[in-house]
């Protein structure tokens, strides 16, 4: 009675809502997993599964030993009242010695299959996380979070879960081969029970894990699922509490929350079933053989001692026999995990690189060409994007929520290569640079702001060499961030904590500028970047960088009337086309959809004005009366 | 900080009080006791049987079969009804554990939700999700299993040893002498590989941290060449797993086989001692024999134990944090059956002398007195910290006054019912909440009996009809996991037409239109206009544009009101919202 402990137990993460049995097809797959596996670790393998055989040889080995103290030892002592001291202590060492064995063979065997199994683990991670960084920012857009996440956690998990108990089976096989031999030595027709009982314990076994596994995999949903209820409500409590859903929300939970018990419960049963079986096959086996082997006994075919080592083996043999099953049971998920790493190892596309080098200085020279790009080509985001920032200007994108005014940044420093047209820097297509020479040139900075669980130096400098305490505080000084980071526990050196969480929105943002700023870019692009930040704070933000100015060609995405009007340029966006270009006077004087946007509040506020001047005074003097108000007669009288 | 009850208990109090707060668990009990004892009993039928038949069976110098077949016979039956009794506790089993659980994980739900905002805050989300999923899951496991194991392996161990009393107390003896030490030795092995399994928890958490940063930071580690960068700390947070994944692999495998050595001793020692006692005539040979199929029965259970003591000490702990959510008193409670029913009409509110602090923080409105009459439009502004989000959660009752009281129609807002109260008053808040579904069911969610027709109407109604039109599947249009489909703007209007639609009497919008494009926002502050006319509106504006068109505006400054009245009487005054004015135009004028 053994291995317990590697029961096929309920398995708390992993692969969900696949439907697994164990078939032919997925037992070739699984093998072909399996043989990954031994390439890549040949040595620990081959010695976990040494280590297996001999725990597995010893196994017998232990109940032969037992055997020969029963007949050397105990029944001689028995019959004749004595025993040679020298037999006595050769039994004792015999018992002793071949338990020491296989100790070591259950303790090789379980660290090695360990080793194994993390080390697979670790290079699957290793290999997948690369695969991440390498594949364009296009693929990744394809792909949803969570499950780049699970790809890397639970699924490497799953496919090499087979690993811990795969040399225990195959050193169960040794085993199984050696107690054949050993039984059919010693008596034929006593075997005849055995190769009876264990092939029926191996069948039932598999018969459990086809029974088990599809109603092991419901429950494993279940749970994920009544898990993800709990995380969108608990997410969304604030509403649930001022909508008074409360109950509503507790009978969606309650709902789930049985399904799973209803699952569990079934799990149960099969469970509940099977294991008092696979229990009492062993041990109905021993009695056949105490049986058969009083028959054998009385023709003179084996000796007592022989009779019981054959029982001991047989209640020896029960436990680890189902290790066997525990492989079959986790080859279905194994395979599944396997299938959706090797798309991500195998996906391909990665961003090609040219030899160009950017070696100029000072602000660069951007041009955009007919640039279009769609997530659906179809449906372009951007269709024909067509302007020019020379060296040091400003340059503002414009344009309503869901004009392409994102995709166009990314474009710029070529996160994303666009399907037609092309974004040239200092005269260069970014297709033709090499490899690191954008992002040396060129800073975005994304409206999601993304900090890294690290010190703020850390975050801002990226490891980049060469970047000086200095130089950091320059850059937090023109972000406006010194003040509160000067202010932090350790200054630089304190930790920001997982996505920055233990900042504010604008702390953040001015961190994620500090880092952009930090490298002297020739190029800084600015996606709606100080959203989060004051608006004083904002302003002293931009006046630090026109102060700056000349240093670098800027495009800033923006909304607010006070960032737009420090640009050079606008250029304004609508469905992914430029629908004109200008200073900020020029398209407010003649883009209507631009002067709709940015001067909706000032036409508001006029409006306002005019009715109330309307109830309080004659009718007459209201236009006059907003043109004081708001400077601009002819938006409010046009309207 | 967690707000959460945290009350030291016991392990045996836990899973007392835990066995009380589902009486599924004990249903049944005795008659699965009983069944288990019978189930335990079984293992002992192959020594007994062993015995019997040489002793009995063997006895004489030729086999006695026809003995050897009727004990057999017996012990087959002996085993097939053990089977059965194995198979029933089982079910039985199961049935009241999971049972019970299901019943803790979803008193557990309920009472997250009704606590307060600010205990709910005080926890991170992920945290208060495991106490009804992964904390649950503690528990049913080690019911499943561990609970089970325990039972089995100290009916086992029992069971075994009377047998061994009944055939020679001295052999008991020198077995349990030689299993003593390991019994000993168990707790610290336990110890030893609960802190590895800690160790390894925590790693697995720095490793995932550092896998997700090359997911959710890809567009910045792109931007910024800091692939390799970021591939370093992956590769040391992935070593770092592995090492100590290994380094607990290493200690079971070291501890785990001693159990085998000390049972192989034992078997030795008995076989040296038996064959004395055997010679002194005290013990039969089948006894003897049976005894070396008896120590086999001490390995499972000692095997297993240092995995099941962890387990059961994740199912305590387990329980105790359940325990803490439940053991945490609303203390924003509703008054219940006994509570008021606001009638349907405009509202009036009045707020006296209300001060407010955060637990062991400064107050953070100081002595709030204002009145706001049935039918007014106010627009609350102020600076970033100034108070303003804090009197929007006293007026939905999301907290309650440190000192003073708000009144909703002259009536204490702590005696009106929730569900009286939910209905008339909704918030419409900051950030639009959407469950993953379409739009229609998020519309609908404030208000379930609502037909398409009103959806559709309300829509209209805010100006949102032709943003509705150009989205792929108009109103079933799904909008992803936490809304995650729209854009943060779309995710606000969503949220404003699922508050309109409630139909309440006070709405209060909490900057609720901050993240929609100016020209949108304006529109939609126009309609709301429109439709709020007959009920009182409170906006909390960071645009001054809404505030502009307010009944009236209260403005405030470090937690109290230093201004209030209509736009043209402030604006034309000095004070902190002619200064909030000038900021606010400079930003948006050309």
């Amino acid at each position: 009675m053994i291995r317990s402990t590697e029961r096929n137990r309920p398995n708390s993460r992993g692969i969900i809502g696949v439907a697994t049995k164990v078939s032919p097809a997925v037992m070739r797959k699984g093998i072909q997993v399996i043989w990954v596996a031994i390439r890549s670790e040949p040595m620990r393998f081959t010695v976990a599964v040494l280590a297996s055989a001999l725990y597995g040889t010893m196994t017998v080995a232990s109940s032969w030993a037992l055997g020969w103290a029963t007949e050397n030892v105990v029944f001689p002592a028995f019959a004749e009242g004595d025993v040679a001291t020298a037999t006595m202590a050769a039994g004792a060492l015999l018992i002793v010695g071949t338990a020491l064995l296989k100790a070591i063979g259950i303790g090789g065997r379980r660290a090695f299959a360990g080793f194994v199994q993390y080390r697979m683990q670790a290079r699957s991670r290793r290999d997948v996380t690369r695969q991440y960084l390498r594949l364009p920012l296009a693929w990744h857009h394809r792909h949803p979070t969570g499950q780049l996440l699970s790809n890397a956690s639970s699924d490497v998990e799953a496919a090499w879960a087979p690993l811990a108990p795969l040399p225990m089976a195959l050193g169960v096989v040794v085993m199984l081969v050696t107690a054949a031999v050993a039984i059919v030595l010693t008596d034929p027709l006593l075997a005849l029970v055995g190769f009876l009982v264990f092939p029926a314990i191996f069948l039932l076994n598999v018969v459990y894990q086809r029974r088990l596994s599809p109603l092991a995999t419901r429950a494993q949903q279940l749970r994920a699922e009544v898990s993800e209820i709990a995380h969108e409500s608990f997410d969304g409590a604030l509403v649930v509490k001022t909508l008074g859903r409360e109950d509503a929300e507790a009978a969606r939970f309650a709902a789930k929350a049985n399904e799973l018990r209803d699952a569990n419960i079934a799990v149960g049963r099969v469970r509940g079933l099977f294991d008092p079986l696979l229990d009492a096959m062993p041990t109905l086996g021993v009695l056949a053989v105490l049986l058969v082997g009083t028959l054998r006994l009385e023709a003179g075919g084996i000796t007592a001692g022989e009779l019981v080592q054959v029982a001991y083996l047989f209640t020896l043999l029960a436990w680890p026999i189902r290790a066997l099953g525990w492989v079959l049971g986790e080859l279905p998920r194994s395979v599944v995990g396997w299938t959706r790493i090797r798309h991500v190892l195998d996906a391909t596309g990665s961003m090609t690189y040219g030899t160009a080098r950017l070696t100029g200085t000072g602000p660069a020279h951007l041009e955009v060409r007919d640039l279009t790009y769609g997530y659906d080509p179809e449906a372009p985001v951007l269709d024909g994007v067509s302007f020019e920032a020379r060296p040091g200007r400003t340059v503002a994108i414009v344009g309503p929520t869901g004009s392409g005014k994102s995709t166009l940044a990314q474009l710029l420093v070529r996160l994303i290569d666009p399907q037609r047209g092309e974004v040239r820097l200092d005269g260069v297509d970014l297709r033709d640079v090499e490899r690191g020479g954008v992002s040396a040139v060129a800073a975005l900075v994304p409206q999601q702001t993304f900090l890294f669980d690290d010190t703020v130096r850390g975050n801002v400098t990226l490891g980049l060499p060469g970047i000086t305490d200095e130089r950091v505080w320059a850059a937090l000084r023109l972000a406006q961030a010194d003040g509160f980071v000067s202010a932090l526990p350790q200054g630089l050196d304190t930790r920001v904590g997982e996505r920055g969480s233990s900042l504010s929105g604008g702390q953040r943002q001015r961190l994620a500028l500090a880092r952009a700023l930090a490298r002297s870019p020739r190029l800084l692009v600015l996606d709606d970047a100080t959203s989060s930040v004051d608006a004083q704070v904002e302003r002293r933000i931009l006046e630090g960088l026109r102060e700056a100015g000349g240093a670098a060609t800027v495009i800033v995405i923006a909304y607010r009337m006070a960032t737009i009007a420090l640009a050079d340029e606008v250029v304004y966006l609508e469905r992914g086309r430029v629908v004109d270009r200008g200073t900020h006077e020029e398209l407010l004087a003649r883009c209507p959809g631009y002067r709709d946007l940015v001067t909706a509040y000032e036409r508001e506020e006029a409006e306002r004005a005019a009715l109330r001047a309307q109830e309080e005074k004659p009718a007459g003097e209201v236009v006059a009366d907003a043109a004081e108000g708001v400077g601009e007669p002819e938006e409010v009288a046009g309207r | 900080m967690s707000a959460l009850h945290t009350a030291e208990r016991s392990a045996l109090e836990t899973f007392r009080r835990g066995l009380n707060l589902s009486p599924e668990f004990r249903r049944g009990l005795a008659g699965t006791l009983a069944l288990a004892v019978l189930a335990t009993a079984g293992r002992v039928i192959i020594p007994i049987a062993v015995q019997q038949v040489i002793d009995n069976g063997l006895a004489g110098p030729e086999p006695d079969v026809g003995f050897v077949r009727a004990a057999v016979l017996a012990c087959a039956l002996a085993v097939v009804l053990t089977t059965v009794c194995a198979y029933l506790m089982n079910v039985r089993l199961y049935r009241s554990s999971e049972s019970g659980l299901a019943t803790l994980r979803r008193k557990g739900f309920r009472h997250v939700h009704d606590l307060s905002v600010l205990t709910q805050n005080s926890e991170r989300r992920g945290a208060l999700v495991s106490r009804v999923t992964s904390d649950v899951d503690q528990i049913s496991q080690f019911m499943q299993w561990g609970g089970l194991v325990i039972i089995v392996s100290v009916g086992q161990l029992l069971v075994a040893t009377v047998l061994m009393a009944a055939y020679s107390w001295q052999l008991t003896l020198l077995v349990w002498a030689v299993f003593l030490p390991l019994t000993f030795a168990l707790p610290r092995f336990q110890r030893l590989i609960a802190r590895a399994y800690l160790r390894v928890r925590e790693r697995t958490g720095d490793m995932l941290a550092a896998i997700s940063e090359s997911v959710v930071g890809s567009a910045v580690i792109r931007a910024y060449a800091a692939e390799d960068r970021t591939a370093r700390r992956i590769d040391e947070a992935v070593e770092a797993q592995r090492k100590a994944q290994a380094r607990a692999q290493t200690i079971i495998a070291l501890t785990f086989p001693l159990t085998e050595v000390v049972a192989a001793v034992a078997v030795a020692a008995v076989v040296l001692a038996g064959v004395r006692l055997g010679v002194d005539g005290s013990i039969s040979r089948g006894q003897l024999v049976a005894f070396l199929f008896l120590i086999t029965l001490f390995i499972s259970p000692l095997q297993t134990a240092t995995e099941v003591l962890n387990e059961a000490q994740n199912a305590i702990s387990g329980w105790r944090r359940v325990l803490a959510v439940l053991d945490t008193p609303p203390d924003v409670a509703d008054p219940g059956p006994d509570g008021r029913t606001l009638p349907r009409g405009p509202i009036g509110v009045r707020f006296e002398h209300v001060s407010f602090a955060y637990p062991g923080g400064p107050p953070v409105l100081h002595d709030v007195d204002v009145e706001i009459a049935p039918c007014t439009k106010v627009a609350v502004v102020g600076e970033t910290g100034s108070g303003k989000t804090t009197f929007a959660k006293l007026l939905t009752r999301l907290m309650d006054p440190t000192e003073g009281r708000v009144l909703l129609d002259g009536v204490d807002l702590r005696e009106i019912r929730f569900s009286s109260l939910r209905e008339r008053v909704v918030m419409v808040p900051q950030d639009g909440f959407l469950f993953d579904g379409t739009l229609a069911e998020n519309i609908r969610y404030g208000r379930p009996d609502a037909t398409d027709a009103d959806i559709e109407l309300a829509i209209t109604e805010l100006g949102l009809a032709d943003w509705v039109a150009g989205l792929p599947a108009g109103l079933d249009t799904p909008v992803g996991q936490r809304g995650e489909s729209l854009s943060a703007g779309e995710r606000q209007l969503v949220a404003l037409a699922r508050a309109y639609l409630a139909d309440p009497d006070l709405l209060l919008l909490d900057e609720a239109t901050s993240a929609v494009d100016p020209a949108t926002e304006v529109r939609l502050a126009r309609a709301l206009e429109g439709v709020t006319r007959g009920r009182t509106a409170v906006s909390i504006a960071h645009r001054l544009s809404t505030a502009e068109a307010a009944d009236e505006i209260l403005v405030f400054d470090r937690g109290r009101i230093v201004q209030r009245g209509p736009h043209a009487e402030l604006v034309a005054q000095p004070g902190v919202y002619a200064d909030l004015y000038a900021s606010w135009t400079s930003g948006t004028r050309s």
